[in-house]
């Protein structure tokens, strides 16, 4: 018997063990902080974003999680390199709402690329802060709002 | 004693008891629903739904305010569970049984209505570093209120208190030591009485929260000699917003109410109130009455089984379970207490205790993943979180062959 869910599939599996830009951005112009109090996932959040352009040039991030949390993260900074700011948030916005179950990429236009790879949260509740997470902390990151953002 | 041995060795017939419990013939996906979070909550037998059941069905009346017929009888029935309640935790007088919604309402209630009138600017409270957050976050609270001092019992690597720190901890300025029975997380059986005749030799008040004992084991409160305990009857295959506490009645009778308003009176002027002696002090308004006439079934159907019959299935369990983990590779067992409850809290080096629940869901296996609301205790174990197997006497040895073979899938899978 195997565990080839919709999941945990793959590329979540390949990148939980080896997550890209996981180390601390020495020069960031955004951090943040995220937690997730009901699993204990932690992240931290490194954006270097070009003032002039909208250009997020460098993104990164350091902490622990679970495997949904991780390499949501990792993949989260692998899709944003390069992009602008503003599209980012878009990006967020339908990220959100797909884990959400209330945003459908196979039925709506979206800019989601591989990442709707993560579409199948939806069927578990309990789970899509911990891919959510990520999203929020680079927000948070973006809006400086805060040091700290939490799932709760 | 080997595995086969233990089996052997079963003080209950389990197909008999699991047969009391309708959810524990359902299937999960296809696959028969093992069901091992019994510290987070247990499941219900036959005999208590049925008693709820025919209690709303033709006995259902208010409490204590009437004195027609209806009210007459539904009152007695309440007042006869208080009665049970008594004598399986070897209560002196049922009027030392206050019903509250469970084991973090009676907390909070000592820590106001004791804590508030007692412990004073400099005065000390002493927890320890293994319990649940109701029994932390009062405690701080009231510290901070009063400027007293909060300290803390530490625990070795096994997770049992390190009792010299505690004779060192206790002082003349020590109001009350509140520690659990048995840790929620760890299953550590704390030397409860011990505890108890050390803090009184000082002067202080003693809480324990019974919350994972009651269920699980013999409780005899006059035998510990301690002041409050506290516990929740959904942990003890009640219905869920019930619970209650022992208070011994010398010290509740010098305790102020904690919520006020109807049935905790003796007489209401508009200038002054009197209140009641205890426990209608601390029981005001309309309490949850099908629920107590339902955690009186439910002692009745333990008391049937037995409690040291219980301990000692579980006990096995316990064994049987903590000998599989220990065999397997990239696992470690968090607490390992010599002296222990049937709580296995579960770490694996390959996978995040999230996902480990989530693939157990996935084989019909049901684990509770995350801190257990005890964040000091993961913090003093490194840990960010465990899966924890908790077990009841409903379960059985191959349900725990079966989580040992999910475990051994699931760290296959994440390697
Ligand atoms: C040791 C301990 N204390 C207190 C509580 C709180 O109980 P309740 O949520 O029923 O008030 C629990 C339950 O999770 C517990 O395990």
């Amino acid at each position: 018997m195997s565990y080839d869910n919709e999941l945990y599939q793959q590329v979540i599996l390949d990148h939980n063990r080896k997550p890209k830009n996981f180390h601390e951005l020495k020069n960031a112009t955004h951090k943040c902080h995220g937690i997730n109090p009901l699993c204990g996932d932690d992240i931290t959040v490194y954006l270097d974003v070009d003032e002039a352009t909208g250009v997020i040039q460098d993104i990164s991030f350091t902490g622990s999680g679970c495997a949904i949390s991780k390499a949501s993260t990792s993949l989260m900074t692998t899709f944003l390199k390069g992009k602008k700011v503003d599209d980012s948030r878009v990006v967020f916005d339908e990220f959100h709402k797909m884990v959400l179950g209330e945003f459908d990429p196979e039925k709506q236009e979206h800019h989601l690329g591989k990442l709707t790879l993560f579409m199948g949260i939806r069927e578990y509740p309990s789970r899509t802060k911990c891919a959510s997470l990520a999203w929020h902390t680079m927000i948070g990151a973006l809006d400086k709002k805060t040091d700290e953002v939490s799932t709760e | 004693m080997d595995n086969a041995e233990i089996m052997e060795k079963s003080s209950i017939d389990v197909e008999n008891i699991r047969a009391d419990f309708p959810v524990l013939s359902k299937q999960i996906g296809g696959k028969p629903f093992i069901y091992l979070d019994n510290g987070a909550t247990t499941q219900k037998p036959q005999a208590v739904i049925d008693r709820v059941s025919q209690f709303d069905s033709e006995e259902y009346g208010t409490v204590r305010r009437g004195s027609y017929r209806l009210c007459e009888r539904s009152t007695q029935l309440y007042e006869e569970a208080r009665q049970k309640v008594a004598d399986f935790l070897g209560a002196p007088t049922k009027q030392e049984i206050v019903f509250t919604s469970g084991t973090t309402q009676s907390i909070n209630l000592v820590a106001h209505s004791f804590g508030r009138k007692f412990v004073n600017a400099g005065d000390e409270v002493i927890i320890s570093n293994i319990e649940h957050h109701a029994n932390t976050v009062p405690w701080q609270v009231l510290c901070e209120e009063k400027g007293a001092k909060l300290k803390v019992i530490p625990v070795n690597d096994d997770g049992e208190l390190i009792m010299e720190e505690y004779d060192r901890l206790l002082t003349d300025k020590t109001r009350i030591v509140a520690v659990n029975h048995v840790s929620n997380v760890l299953g550590t059986i704390n030397p409860v009485k011990e505890i108890t005749v050390k803090a009184h030799k000082a002067g202080a008040k003693v809480l324990i929260d019974g919350a994972q004992s009651m269920p699980h084991m013999k409780v005899d409160v006059q035998d510990i000699g301690c002041d409050f305990y506290t516990f929740s009857g959904h942990k003890m295959y009640a219905p869920s917003g019930i619970g209650g506490m022992f208070g011994r009645m010398e010290v509740m009778e010098t305790m102020s109410p904690y919520v006020t308003g109807g049935d905790m009176i003796l007489q209401v002027t508009l200038e002054k109130t009197i209140f009641a002696k205890p426990p209608a002090r601390f029981e005001a308004g309309t309490p949850p009455i099908t629920q107590v006439i339902g955690l009186g079934a439910a002692i009745d159907y333990l008391d049937a089984i037995g409690m040291d019959r219980i301990f000692e299935y579980e006990k096995s369990l316990l064994d049987y379970g903590t000998r599989l983990l220990q065999e397997i590779d990239g696992l470690r067992i968090i607490g390992n207490a010599a002296d222990k409850a049937a709580i296995l809290s579960i770490y694996l080096e390959s996978a995040h205790p999230h996902d480990i629940i989530t693939m157990l869901d996935q084989d019909g296996i049901a684990l509770r993943g995350g801190h257990h609301c005890a964040q000091p205790t993961m913090i003093r174990f490194g840990v960010p979180a465990t899966a924890r197997a908790s077990m009841a006497f409903y379960n059985k040895f191959e349900e725990l062959d079966a989580l040992a073979e999910s475990l051994r899938k699931i760290i296959k899978f994440f390697s």
